[in-house]
């Protein structure tokens, strides 16, 4: 919506506005009371309202199809057969046909429907370890924003610990520690995911505390569960969808790239990661397909889980998403 | 020693005339400024935040531009010193010293000829020294600081370490560096105390008295009066009327009823609102801009412009100006 | 003043919080591969199908492995502190070795990835930001987001079949060419190797910098200090680089510093893909053969890396802000 250019004349409209919003400020009152709202602001905030209902309106269009999408995607993970997985040597190593749009492989598996499978895989490595890290986040953001000092301290550490250590060594050194598999693979996305969003939310709740609402609440005799319960957790809400929602596409890369690597999910899931790793080896070859159109959905998959984290957060603040 | 000692910094050619006979340093005609901004999809449009905009200011006087706080006044002083963001468009004739002030010839005078006195610190770059950043010119820096008392040590300081009375004075001293003919302050006392923003009036004053062509922009119609010498009432981007200051002393020396309903706010003149407000800058009225809360307006107002007249010595832009 | 002490000071807390984490991770390392459920013995009979029983048991004795998990730290931790990183199983020479010899490769790839994506993705950052609004803008923003969502390992594949096997302009794999004996590798050879594993490392950060430089410039753009130097006659120009410099330029400098995290774990995607052998590739290795001590030793190496990133990153960030040195901000 905004005028282009990040004109410095509405950035200062909109400064006065919130000074003049404030408290009457003895400017102000040089002029006074008869004196409208300026020009300028004026104009661009009832033009910013103006294009924020549409772009509310198509927000939550691309949301509905963006979730109808994945939705697709996670059955159709499901109710596809074996019948692509299974080796079949008459179809080796076909280029993409109208009957294989993704080619086969060297055993003569379809690749679009190993691809599907994949994804579906992704999504539900995804889904429940950006949940259950997002949910962790939540705690010791929370925990640390209104717990004791050291309790802050201690949070503070541990981010610094998980993050001192580069990703994908943490991810491999929690596979080996679970065995590998699946056990290694939840529990590592889940440990190296929780950070950002945590640091995020503790900011959120202390700049919530400091607000005279809350502390007039605690001051009324509260305890300190009501206001957290009753003040605090609700207006994290968006914060935690929205977080949960950036740390998705994180976590199916960090899971198809550990899958990648040999310390993901074992080699007989179709994961994209073992696709992927088993298409490097026939690289050589010329067969370009076996590698290309796996990645090439993830990508895609992670561009629209990132736009549906762009709608969320414009349906949630409308004056967040202004650029 | 007076409290700033008016050397041969302060331009030459001024001074060779005295201020005794005042020459018209700036001349704004019929200034148009317009934003163009993206409308839904791909679409344009204008939105006019300046509009048939008059204004002269001569050597030797500070005059004041007075509206509501961002109303777009600021502009006007962002059009003349050129420093409009892109998507600014502006028309009109701008001359300073008699010759049209084409974006070539801007672009020598400014900061020297032509400088700006912003509001506050936060137009330094925090990043970087005082001294260093309002001129490379290191004798013209402390020369210029000198004549505002400041020490020398106050240039290698970073802008986050001025005290609010020293950083008045930078700010005033970059704008004497160049050894300017005209000084545009743009809102140079938003926050400061009684006390300090007379002391920041006084430097203009004294800077005026030198010769300087001083053009103020404020919000603060009260504390501009004590000091300039004519007033501009800037109304929903235009002025309406510019008056001597004297003519602030009694409501019916006023011209334009805008100005009258102004007087009539000023807290120690009964401190009385006017109904209505300025119209948004995207939904101006036809004809006079300020017919819609005029309680004089006659039936012909809301279809022309009103024309710039001159009575008893002060420009008026009404029709039924007393 | 007192300015001095107060760095020294705070640089001397950062060096103990430092050494501190160094101390936790090494622990916490540790303890993970004590938890691992895989037999360390299993791999190692794997790799050498020939060993005999009494070979194994001689095996068990010499890691330790009869040992309580305790018992076990407190002698590879009295081993690191005399510089003692035990003997890799995989590749049969002190791990320090390997370390050294490895990260040498690993850091003429990082390096040159590194710079790769900092000098592009600043260059084309300020090209958004001085074009903001423009189509070139929202062009390569737009290109910018999409980059940011594709991963290292499936870019490098795809570099590969393009650059490789379809236009056969760079070599397969290894950092030198196959059958050439070290001393004969010219520095050209090296580089032709470099290429594509660096181009798929630097593609990790590149558009990262970019956006963050856009993002910058834009502000600095429009900031009221930008404002006040056109006012006083400045050009253009003159304000890209006295105000540009500090403001832009530093802080891109500086995240690529903090960023050291991701390039090492990107390295070990992109060393496995092009099979360049460095430290990542080893890391992986270790990994996937149960080469504990290496992977360990590799461990420790890589945070104290990620830690010199921030530790710069931070020094400079006191540097460049007078106002973090004086605490203010």
């Amino acid at each position: 919506m905004h005028i282009e250019g990040g004109s410095h004349a509405h950035a200062h409209a909109v400064e006065h506005a919130a000074g003049a919003g404030a408290g009457v400020g003895a400017g102000e009152l040089a002029l006074g009371p008869g004196v409208g709202p300026d020009a300028v602001i004026g104009a661009g905030r009832r033009f910013a309202l103006l294009g924020n209902i549409n772009r509310r309106k198509l927000a939550a269009i691309l949301t509905v199809i963006i979730l109808a999408i994945i939705l697709t995607v996670s059955v159709a993970g499901v109710l596809l057969g074996d019948k692509g997985l299974t080796a079949d040597f008459s179809q080796k190593a076909l280029a993409p046909s109208r009957e294989h749009p993704f080619g086969t492989d060297l055993l003569g598996r379809d690749v679009a429907t190993r691809t599907i499978k994949g994804l579906a895989l992704s999504l539900f490595v995804g889904v429940s370890a950006s949940a259950v890290s997002a949910v962790l986040a939540v705690i010791v953001g929370v925990c640390a924003a209104l717990g004791r000092g050291w309790l802050d301290h201690a949070v503070n550490w541990l981010i610094d610990l998980t993050m001192g250590i580069p990703h994908t060594i943490l991810l491999i050194l929690i596979s080996i520690a679970a065995g590998r598999g699946w056990r290694g693979l939840l529990i590592g996305v889940i440990v190296t995911h929780w950070t950002g969003l945590a640091r995020i939310i503790r900011a959120e709740v202390l700049q919530l505390r400091s607000q005279h609402y809350i502390a007039v609440a605690g001051k009324l005799g509260r305890s300190r569960w009501w206001v957290m319960t009753r003040h605090i957790l609700p207006h994290l809400v968006p914060q935690f969808l929205v977080g949960l929602i950036l740390l998705f596409p994180h976590a199916i890369m960090h899971e198809s790239g550990l899958t990648f690597l040999g310390f993901g999910m074992p080699p007989e899931q179709p994961a994209i990661g073992i696709i992927l790793s088993e298409a490097m080896r026939s690289l050589s070859s010329g067969m370009w397909w076996l590698a290309f159109f796996p990645g090439l959905a993830l990508v895609i998959l992670v561009l629209l889980i990132d736009k549906l984290g762009e709608c969320v957060k414009l349906l949630f603040n409308p004056h967040s998403a202004q650029e | 020693m007076s409290d700033v000692n008016i050397g041969p910094a302060v331009g030459a050619e001024v001074s060779s005339e005295g201020p005794g006979t005042p020459i018209e340093v700036l001349r704004v005609e019929g200034l148009e400024v317009a934003f163009s901004r993206y409308g839904k999809g791909w679409s344009r449009d204008r939105l006019k935040v300046i509009s048939n905009l008059n204004l002269t200011v001569r050597s030797g006087e500070i005059v004041a531009v007075a509206g509501s706080s961002g109303s777009g006044k600021s502009l006007l002083a962002h059009a003349v010193l050129g420093i409009l963001p892109r998507n600014a468009h502006t028309s009109g004739r701008i001359n300073f010293m008699g010759k049209a002030l084409t974006p070539a010839r801007l672009k020598k005078l400014r900061g020297t000829r032509i400088a700006f006195v912003p509001q506050s610190v936060e137009y330094l770059d925090p990043l970087m020294r005082v001294g260093r950043q309002i001129s490379p010119d290191r004798q013209a820096v402390l020369a210029a600081f000198e004549r505002y008392r400041l020490d020398p040590s106050v240039a290698e300081l970073y802008p986050h370490q001025l005290s609010g009375g020293m950083a008045r004075r930078v700010l005033v001293a970059s704008a004497v560096v160049g050894d300017p003919q005209l000084i545009v302050a743009d809102e140079p006392t938003p926050g400061m105390s009684k006390e300090l923003a007379d002391k920041a009036m006084k430097h203009f004053r004294d800077l005026a008295d030198a010769g300087v062509a001083v053009l103020l922009i404020t919000h603060d119609i009260d504390l501009a009066l004590g000091y300039a010498d004519r007033v501009a009432v800037f109304y929903a981007g235009t002025t309406v009327e510019t008056a001597p200051a004297d003519d602030f002393d009694a409501r019916e020396r006023l011209r334009h009823p805008w100005s009258q309903a102004l007087w009539q706010a000023i807290p120690a003149n009964g401190f009385q609102p006017t109904p209505g407000h300025q119209p948004y800058a995207g939904r101006l009225p036809q004809g006079c801009l300020y017919a819609p809360r005029c309680p004089r307006k006659g039936h012909d107002c809301g279809h022309h412009a009103p024309p710039t007249v001159t009575i008893r010595g002060g420009e008026v832009s009404c029709c039924y100006a007393s | 003043m007192g300015s001095k002490l107060k760095v020294i000071k705070q640089s001397g807390a950062y060096l103990v919080r430092g050494v501190t984490l160094l101390i936790a991770i090494s622990i916490l390392s540790f303890v993970l591969m004590s938890l691992s459920p895989i037999d360390p013995m299993r791999a190692y009979v794997q790799a050498n199908p020939g060993a005999s029983a009494e070979n194994i048991a001689k095996m068990e004795e010499f890691w330790g492995l009869n040992d309580p998990m305790p018992t076990r730290f407190v002698k590879w931790g009295s081993a690191l502190l005399r510089g003692d990183f035990g003997t890799s199983k995989l590749y049969r020479r002190p791990v320090l070795e390997i370390i050294g010899t490895r990260f040498a490769a690993t850091l003429a790839l990082m390096l040159t990835a590194w710079t790769m994506s900092g000098v592009l993705g600043f260059s084309i950052g300020c090209a958004m930001g001085l074009t903001q609004g423009s189509f070139i803008d929202r062009v390569l923003k737009r290109l910018c987001l999409i980059m940011c969502s594709i991963p290292t390992f499936w870019i490098g594949l795809v570099f590969l079949m393009l650059f490789s096997v379809w236009l056969g302009w760079f070599p397969f794999g290894m950092a030198v060419p196959a059958g050439v004996a070290a001393g004969d590798v010219t520095i050209w050879q090296r580089l032709h190797h470099l290429v594509l594993p660096a181009a798929t490392l630097s593609f990790l950060s590149f558009a990262n910098v970019a956006l963050h430089t856009r993002e910058k410039l834009t502000e600095v753009m429009s900031s009221e200090y930008v404002l006040f130097a056109r006012a006083r006659g400045k050009s253009r120009f003159q304000i890209l680089r006295q105000h540009g410099f500090r403001n832009i330029l530093m802080p891109a400098v500086t995240m690529q510093f903090s960023s050291f995290s991701e390039l090492f774990g990107g390295s070990v995607l992109a060393e496995n893909i092009f099979g360049y052998p460095g430290l990542g590739a080893a890391a992986s290795a270790a990994g996937l053969q149960s080469d504990i001590p290496l992977l360990l030793g590799i461990t420790l190496f890589s945070a104290l890396f990620v830690f010199a990133g921030n530790a710069i990153a931070n020094g400079l960030y006191v540097v460049i802000d007078p106002r973090v040195r004086e605490g203010v901000a």
